[in-house]
């Protein structure tokens, strides 16, 4: 008797139960799958490979040589941060599988923190910028970097996870957070900006990029340490630029309404299309080491090798005095630099770029 | 309306999803926690964790750990008991150590992962004793991802190295050194030993380092012998070439490896079975391996590849593992309560207020202290377990002393080989004879080729007859695969007078697999590999064995009768 009821209602019931799994089936192929307990190490085993290790000048206390980036074309374009590990001639790419390649500055956008390299490659695997995804506070991430170089040769950078505490402004002040960069950016809860992290990035647990890791920042009031990361939505359009050579300078100093909000940030060698030697000694010479394609600089006919003695008419006897120089000119400013070229004093003229705010 | 049928299916699945991964995450804990242990000096100051791995109490931990503990330490579980426990063994270099604890004989313990499987996006969880807070010996749990494998540290302060380590993001601080990493299964992946500290101070800062388990276990026999182990070296250095290449630097002639055929600019292309493509990478291979392992290496040579067994000697001199300063330990977290070690004028020192603790007698016989050893007491311990491997040949404890051994060997040639007790003598049809005199000359290649066979086998007979006595010295030095790629041998060395003999009882059985004789240090010794066994007259003894010498085969020797006699008959 008893069995006899048991198997009339699991003939009733298992008809439903049937459909019910049907049901479910088709719901879980249709939403992804959360994984919670999963590994990531699929997800990982796809980013790596994007990611490369860079090897620059540096090397003293807290001046680290080492640095991260990732593929942003098959071509060889990495994106990375804009620090003093590109003051070298060339610096060293380690990409995922140990192949090892000279990369070069192509372009470089101070007020983003940004710069672009260049390996001699092609096919390479790399990000779509135009795939980045925007993510909300509480979105599980990925941080890859060459964080303490612990990964050398090939093996794959060091990757932390960690949840987007929030999405905010990074206000960048003088004597607190000195940042070049404040714009958007994503708050992580684990330690991804460590030493040799910047310009690493983060992604979401399926691997979608999220944005580039910044520079080690810590607050030097209450000396803690923020972890943020530059969305690519901030950066994207100035990558592409730089990609295709048709970038100038992106930002300027007004509105839409021409009305300045924001005192401009103080102008370098780079926003002219200028790289000079590293500034290695107490008084480096203003060597000018290489003039970035299409910039000011190589308009004007300025050359790798020309040592700059003045600008305006101010001697100028170091780099260090070469920066003061710089950063007082204003936009719109015409701007005279003399070189000395072999043995020959050269004139060039140009007029200061509008720029980005601070 | 299907639409939101879908929303809340899925928010329901991804609930049910993280219950379960909640779930399975208190299950691990609950399963491992109470095989971590938490370690204290003696007085009860200063420490760290450890991981029990047998239910008889050894326990693993970090040397920098127990180093500042002394011999004797004091353990705590989580059932909330403190519990005695000794030094065993120690590797200064991988910053392992191994300890017993004492007064049971079904500790609850953790099963060994294997660490290759390891792979970074893994979940693992660090427990141990963090900045020493667990004082109820309840273990802190962390939990975190794997960063990377196959990781090299540079060595940090004297000879500290951690080669092949596994890094991870899971918060690992002062106080979690020597505690278990374990992997999503609960199975021990790693021992934590070192974190990445910076301008940031001691703390986490998303970079922890363990030591791979697999590295551990090729040193437990080590470890569990009582040991001061050490790392190998090649005896030679490797350079990057072009195009992701490894070539050898320079060689020292005395080694192993250049007798063997390896020469400067050879390109290593494999080691140990596992590729090289960096100098990283075979820092990280070789860094796993102890002192005295063969591992096979594969080169090449204008184009030609060939493989060879290497004998790796040590990293180290043994004077330089016994300096007592070892790696600078790092300095002890604090207590919670701010109270740090005591200083000798501290008004109100710790032992007044802390019950008068004795150790007993019987854990104080535990410790044996000898020059070269951690702990003696457990090399003697090994020794006699290993030496029962011995038992079927106990019949030739009072054997006469006059041998004579005859048969052919595999190449067709005869053979008769005499041990007498005042000279060896080996005659062949084709072979060179050899002689070896007895009267306290040197131990010479007699017969000439065979790296001492006469000698050797000597040695053998006085294991036989005369036992570990035999000998000034006799060691257990841990397990082994036997010559590089077979079974797992336990090793015990002998020496007497010039002549260093390794005996090779295979793990699983005991069986006397072959021994190793060499007549001096950084000379080939003669291989000898037992191949079967039989009756003679009554007493069992290897009817069958094969002899190598350094690259070439010597012989494979069938015995046909082994003719004892006492020795005040006469020799002929």
């Amino acid at each position: 008797m008893l069995a006899s009821i048991k198997s009339l209602s699991s003939a009733v019931v298992i008809p439903f139960l049937k459909r019910g799994l049907l049901l479910l089936t088709l719901v879980l192929l249709a939403i992804p799958n959360v994984g919670w307990s999963q590994s990531n190490s699929q997800t990982i085993t796809s980013v790596s490979p994007k990611v490369v290790k860079i090897f620059g000048a540096g090397g003293a206390k807290n001046l680290y040589a080492y640095g991260s980036g990732f593929l942003v074309s098959p071509q060889g374009h990495i994106l990375t941060v804009w620090s003093h590990l590109l003051d070298s001639d060339t610096v060293s790419v380690v990409l995922n599988d140990g192949r090892r390649f000279e990369g070069k500055v192509v372009g470089v956008e101070p007020p983003l923190d940004l710069a672009i390299l260049k390996i001699e490659a092609d096919g390479l695997p790399c990000f779509d910028l135009s795939q980045a995804t925007s993510v909300g506070p509480g979105t599980r991430v990925l941080g890859f970097s060459n964080a303490f170089k612990v990964a050398t040769g090939d093996e794959p950078v060091s990757v932390i996870h960690g949840v987007i505490a929030a999405r905010t402004t990074l206000t960048a002040r003088r004597g607190a957070f000195e940042s070049p960069y404040n714009g958007t950016v994503y708050i992580v809860d684990a330690v991804t900006n460590n030493a040799g992290a910047a310009g690493g990035v983060l992604t979401t647990r399926e691997g979608k990029l999220v944005g580039m890791i910044g520079k080690e920042l810590r607050n030097t009031q209450t000396n803690t340490w923020l972890n943020y990361v530059m969305p690519i939505s901030e950066l994207s359009d100035t990558v592409e630029q730089i990609i295709s050579g048709r970038f100038t300078t992106k930002k300027t100093d007004e509105d839409e309404d021409g009305v300045s909000k924001k005192k401009p940030r103080r102008y370098e060698a780079a926003d002219f299309g200028l790289i000079t030697i590293p500034d290695v000694v107490a008084r480096t010479p203003a060597y000018i080491d290489r003039v970035l394609p299409g910039s000011l600089a190589e308009i004007a006919g300025l050359q790798p090798n020309d040592l700059i003695l003045f600008v305006g008419n101010d001697l100028v006897q170091s780099c260090q005095m070469l920066r003061e120089e710089l950063g007082r000119l204003q936009s719109g400013d015409p701007l005279k630099i003399v070189v000395r070229r072999d043995d020959q004093l050269v004139t060039v003229g140009m007029t200061v770029p509008k720029k980005s705010v601070e | 309306m299907l639409g939101t049928l879908g929303f809340s299916a899925s928010l329901l699945l991804a609930e049910i999803d993280v219950r379960q991964a909640q779930s399975n995450r208190t299950a691990v804990v609950r399963q491992a926690a109470p095989a971590v242990v938490a370690i204290f000096s003696a007085d009860g100051n200063g420490g760290g964790s450890g991981v029990l791995i047998s239910p008889d109490g050894y326990a693993l931990s970090n040397f920098h750990v127990t180093s500042a503990c002394g011999n004797f330490m004091k353990c705590g579980l989580n059932d909330g008991v403190l519990y005695d426990a000794v030094i065993v063994g120690i590797d200064p270099t991988g910053d392992v150590a191994l300890i017993k604890l004492l007064g049971r004989n079904d500790f609850p313990f953790a099963p060994l992962g294997d660490s290759d499987q390891v792979a970074a996006g893994d979940w693992t969880y660090a427990m141990g004793n963090p900045f020493l807070l667990a004082t109820d010996f309840q273990p802190t749990v962390t939990f975190g991802m794997v960063s990377g494998v196959h990781r090299y540290q540079y060595p940090a302060g004297t000879f500290l190295e951690y080669t092949d380590c596994i890094q991870v993001d899971t918060s690992i601080n002062p106080g979690n050194s020597g505690g278990p990493l374990f992997n999503s299964a609960g199975e021990l992946i790693g021992i934590n030993g070192r974190i990445a500290v910076e301008k940031r101070g001691r703390v986490n800062v998303g970079a922890g380092y363990a030591i791979s388990i697999n590295q551990i276990k090729h040193f437990m026999g080590q470890l569990r012998g009582g040991l001061v182990v050490d790392h190998a070296t090649l005896g030679a250095t490797v350079r990057s070439g072009t195009d992701r290449t490894v070539l050898v630097d320079s060689i020292l002639e005395s080694s192993n490896a250049y007798r063997r055929g390896l020469r400067e600019d050879d390109e290593i292309i494999s080691f140990a079975g596992r590729p090289i493509g960096s100098v990283n990478q075979f820092k990280n291979i070789l860094g796993i391996y102890p002192q005295g392992w063969s591992v096979p290496l594969v080169y090449r040579r204008e184009g030609k590849k060939e493989q060879i067994i290497v004998q790796l000697p040590a990293l180290h001199r043994k004077s330089e593992l016994l300096q007592p300063a070892g790696p600078k330990a790092p300095p002890q977290p604090k207590r919670p309560d701010g109270r740090g070690p005591k200083s000798p004028d501290d008004p109100h020192p710790a032992e007044a207020s802390l019950p008068k603790d004795e150790l007993l007698a019987e854990y104080k016989k535990l410790f044996v202290k000898k020059a070269g050893y951690a702990n003696y007491y457990f090399n003697e311990q090994e020794q006699q377990r290993v030496l029962a491997g011995l038992k079927p040949f106990a019949g030739w404890q009072d054997a006469p002393a006059k041998w004579v051994l005859s048969g052919k060997t595999a190449d067709q040639d005869t053979f008769q080989i005499k041990l007498l007790p005042q000279a060896l003598s080996a005659q062949f049809t084709k072979r060179a004879p050899g002689l070896q005199n007895l009267d306290g000359t040197d131990f010479l290649d007699e017969p000439p080729g065979s790296g001492g066979l006469l000698a050797a086998l000597q040695q053998f007979k006085m294991l036989l007859t005369g036992g570990a006595a035999a000998f000034t010295e006799m060691s257990y030095l841990g397990n082994q695969p036997l010559d590089g790629q077979g079974v797992s041998v336990d090793v015990l060395v002998t020496r007497k007078s010039t002549v260093e003999c390794r005996w090779y009882f295979r793990s699983s059985d005991g069986v006397l697999a072959g021994f190793d004789s060499s007549l001096g240090t950084d000379v080939d010794a003669a291989q000898i590999r037992f191949l079967d066994f039989q009756d003679a007259q009554g007493r069992y003894f290897p009817s069958r064995f094969a002899v190598q010498y350094g690259n070439t085969d010597y012989g494979t020797f069938e015995v046909t009768t082994v003719d004892i006699t006492a020795a005040n008959e006469t020799a002929n």
